[in-house]
């Protein structure tokens, strides 16, 4: 295989959210709406200027990013919809920076949104995917939940991780969430909260899972030279890597497609997991994260309860995890919750962090994780960020 | 260890009644598969044609050489339990109401990871379970891990009994107590269990041979039933409609007739009469209140059975009229499951060949007993499947039939 070209010369800026809330009346245009508006006023760019666009939401349909455009009043050369829920974030930015490094766009406005109504999450999952309204959805119907417990059942039994080792990430995350000014949870969670929770799928509990909400998270791709003239505050782009249906011969999923690229990832970046000073991880459950540290290489195979048992990650911690609070204590908003880290990790890097911040953080990793079609999650995704001046 | 039910407790009528609500019942074209296998009892997956890989979930193409001659073939559903969920929340009402609710991912030797319903009596994971398919309340294939032996009380399962239709504790009514065919009937829903099983009999003051002996069983109840007659019909439904739990429709006029053999309508007009619109103005008078009490606890309205006949699939010439009449109730009876579907009511179709009764004395063996014929329906009850050929002659009809029509109605024209 030929070595990848890199990332020199592409910049990431002006990350931005869009307020997160339980349950909206207001659609998924309204959201991604929002976010670009804030682009905007972030940059001091005109509409006219962003000339590519990169958009997820769930909830647009049966609009897609080509009615959005209208909708918006903009007229990109350059557009993308990414469908792939979790990993929309690592993806967007991928395709984004080889737009600017190609020519194709000068600024790429990378946006993903969704609302949430009462009943809208339902009709969301009933209707997911073909596989899932076939051989999933009839089946209690109890959604990612579901799903989800059956990984984390299985995670228990083969590595014999107990539910205190993944009430120490989500306890941790509350923390590092309460300094968050946008996680719906305010509240702090001490670990006997965490374990006193009321059962949901089980072994999943009411703290593993995420809370559907409303909300919008976007960032801008650019030249460094054109964030430089325009006064952004940036960070790099090293190295990234996705995959889809990842180790299909695999009976259930105990490993994503991280496992097989995160050499690909790390040789592209030039730096390795001990040099990252905070680390982002997809995690509408705590298995999954438990599955990523170990897929990307912070442990070796089969080490992953003693790297959880021996670390600590809040903002202040030996390994900083989640520094906003991740989406189990700041809120899952649909295909937002792909942009999450990102938009975290870019805070972070350019030393703007809203709630807690990393001193002096340098470089930082991204994940994507997303889409259980049926019985597993099938697209990943990593980027290695560095600070812009560094 | 599955607890056996108990006989449930009176009704209090001023508690509301629950209103029928289904599971999830939409499926895409290609996974109806399942479903259609599914309502014969069987466990059917995609196989392909070119490299032999067993596919799930249903699809176009094989997820190994992407060849498309995918064909459904049975599986001995045989595999091992590697992850469980006990669920607690749902986002759908059916299942929201029976809370909390066991799941299992299966690694079936054959090949695929299935999600599945899983039997109360599978141990914890790794554990061996054999996979069958059954029909949800929605009419609809799901998956069932089983233990992958019998163990005691294994129908009482909770979970189980949203899927079946077994007469355990049920009321039943059998249209016609005066055949061999209707006694064998009401025995073997009382050796099933059955609480209360009502017979029916047109004509209540000819003492008929047998039917002393089934007013003996403390269980059985005689009551008068003309399908002929639209108040007869309408009577009994006022007077049981609201506590049948199970209906057996098996009335029936059988002459063995052709056209030729027999001048004028007088014969197919009596065949009509009963095997036809009896079927109606039964579904028209019990079906309503069936269809009220689809989900009315334990014990709720669950099935309809019609006796058909494997002649309704095509025409035996020497008792053509009855085969026409028998086409005629198929087609109703399709209606007629169409209709209870939304109210989680099972609709059962019995296609036997012979029975060993007076009208086909002339066919030759092997011929139904009566017996055999009820066990198949009580089968058919407690796996809650849709369609069922019992005997040797029906299952070798239909396979005819499903590998040609045409050669099938040419080979039954020649006698
Ligand atoms: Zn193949």
């Amino acid at each position: 295989m030929s070595a990848r070209q890199g990332y020199a010369g592409v910049a990431v800026a002006v990350p931005v959210t869009v307020p997160y809330v339980r349950y909206s009346t207001r659609s998924a245009h309204w959201f991604i709406a929002r976010a670009l508006a804030a682009l905007l006023q972030e940059s001091g760019l005109r509409k006219e200027e962003v000339d590519g666009m990169c958009v997820s939401g769930f909830l647009l349909f049966p609009d897609t990013a080509v009615g959005l455009m209208q909708h918006l009043g903009v007229t990109p050369r350059w557009l993308d919809h990414i469908p792939m829920g979790g990993a929309c974030g690592v993806v967007a930015l991928r395709r984004a920076a080889r737009a600017v490094q190609a020519g194709d766009a000068e600024i790429v406005a990378c946006v993903a949104g969704d609302t949430n109504h009462v009943d809208s999450f339902r009709h969301t999952i009933a209707s997911f995917s073909q596989f899932a309204r076939d051989a999933v959805y009839p089946y209690g119907s109890g959604g990612p939940n579901a799903s989800f417990a059956f990984l984390t059942d299985y995670f228990m039994r083969t590595t014999g991780a107990t539910r205190e080792d993944f009430g120490k990430l989500c306890v941790a995350q509350r923390a590092n969430a309460l300094r968050f000014p946008y996680a719906l949870f305010k509240k702090p969670l001490t670990l006997a909260e965490y374990l006193a929770a009321r059962p949901i799928a089980e072994p999943l509990h009411l703290f593993d899972c995420v809370m559907p909400c409303a909300g919008a998270e976007a960032f801008l791709v650019m030249s460094e030279s054109r964030a430089r003239a325009l006064a952004l505050p940036f960070a790099r782009l090293l190295g990234t890597i996705e995959r889809h249906n990842a180790f299909p011969e695999d009976a259930i999923q105990m490993r994503g497609g991280w496992a097989l690229d995160r050499d690909a990832l790390y040789e592209q970046a030039g730096v390795g997991p001990g040099d990252m000073d905070l680390v982002e991880l997809y995690d509408d459950y705590p298995v999954i994260t438990a599955m990523q540290l170990e897929d990307l290489g912070f442990c070796p195979r089969g080490a992953v309860l003693e790297l959880l048992r021996s670390n600590t990650f809040t903002v202040d911690g030996t390994l900083p995890l989640n520094t906003s609070g991740g989406q189990l204590s700041v809120g899952q908003a649909g295909a937002a919750g792909g942009y999450l880290g990102m938009v975290e990790c870019l805070r972070q890097l350019t030393d703007r962090a809203l709630g807690a911040q990393v001193p002096g953080a340098r470089h930082g990793l991204v994940s994507g994780f997303g889409m259980i079609n049926y019985d597993r999650g099938l697209c990943s995704g990593a980027a290695v960020l560095a600070a812009g001046a560094a | 260890m599955t607890q056996p039910i108990r006989r449930p407790k009176r009704k209090n009528p001023v508690l509301p009644m629950r209103l029928p609500v289904l599971p999830p019942g939409t499926r895409s074209r290609v996974g109806l598969g399942l479903t259609a296998a599914a309502a014969e009892g069987r466990f059917a997956l995609q196989v392909c044609g070119a490299c032999a890989a067993v596919q799930y979930p249903p699809r176009e193409a094989c997820h190994q050489c992407l060849g498309d001659e995918l064909t459904w073939r049975e599986q001995d559903g045989a595999g091992e339990l590697i992850s469980q969920t006990q669920l607690h929340t749902s986002h759908d009402t059916f299942f929201r109401q029976r809370m909390p609710w066991r799941l299992g991912m299966v690694k079936l030797d054959a090949g695929p990871t299935l999600v599945v319903h899983l039997h109360g009596d599978v141990g914890s994971a790794p554990a061996r379970v054999k996979v069958g398919a059954r029909l949800d309340k929605a009419g609809m294939a799901v998956l069932v891990g089983f233990p992958d032996r019998d163990v005691p009380h294994m129908a009482d399962d909770t979970q189980l009994r949203e899927f079946t239709c077994d007469p355990k504790y049920r009321k039943a009514l059998v249209t016609d107590g005066k055949t061999a065919v209707g006694q064998a009937q009401v025995r073997a829903l009382v050796d099933a269990g059955a609480d209360l099983v009502w017979v029916g009999h047109a004509e209540p003051w000819k003492k008929l041979p047998g039917l002393a002996e089934l007013r003996e069983l403390p269980q059985v109840s005689l009551v008068p039933l003309d399908v002929t007659d639209g108040r007869s019909v309408k009577e009994l439904a006022g007077e049981i409609g609201a506590k049948v739990d199970i209906l057996v429709n098996n009335v029936e006029v059988h002459r063995a007739h052709g056209i030729a053999s027999r001048y004028g309508t007088d014969i197919a007009r009596a065949e009509m009469e009963v095997n036809y619109l009896g079927l109606l103005r039964l579904a028209q008078e019990f079906g309503p209140v069936m269809r009220g009490r689809g989900a009315d606890g334990q014990s709720s309205a669950v099935a309809w059975v019609n006796l058909l006949s494997i002649f309704a699939l095509t025409n035996f010439p020497t008792h053509g009229t009855y085969s026409a009449s028998k086409a005629a109730a198929l087609s109703l009876a399709q209606c007629l499951r169409a209709e209870m579907r939304p109210a989680g009511l099972r609709v059962i179709n019995v296609f036997p060949g012979p029975i060993e009764d007076e009208w086909n004395q002339l066919l030759p063996p092997p011929k139904l007993a009566p017996a055999a014929l009820a066990r198949a329906v009580i089968g058919a009850l407690r796996d809650g499947v849709e369609d069922v050929y019992p005997g040797d002659v029906a299952q070798e009809w239909l396979a005819r039939f499903r590998e040609s029509p045409k050669v099938l109605e040419r080979e039954l024209a020649g006698g």
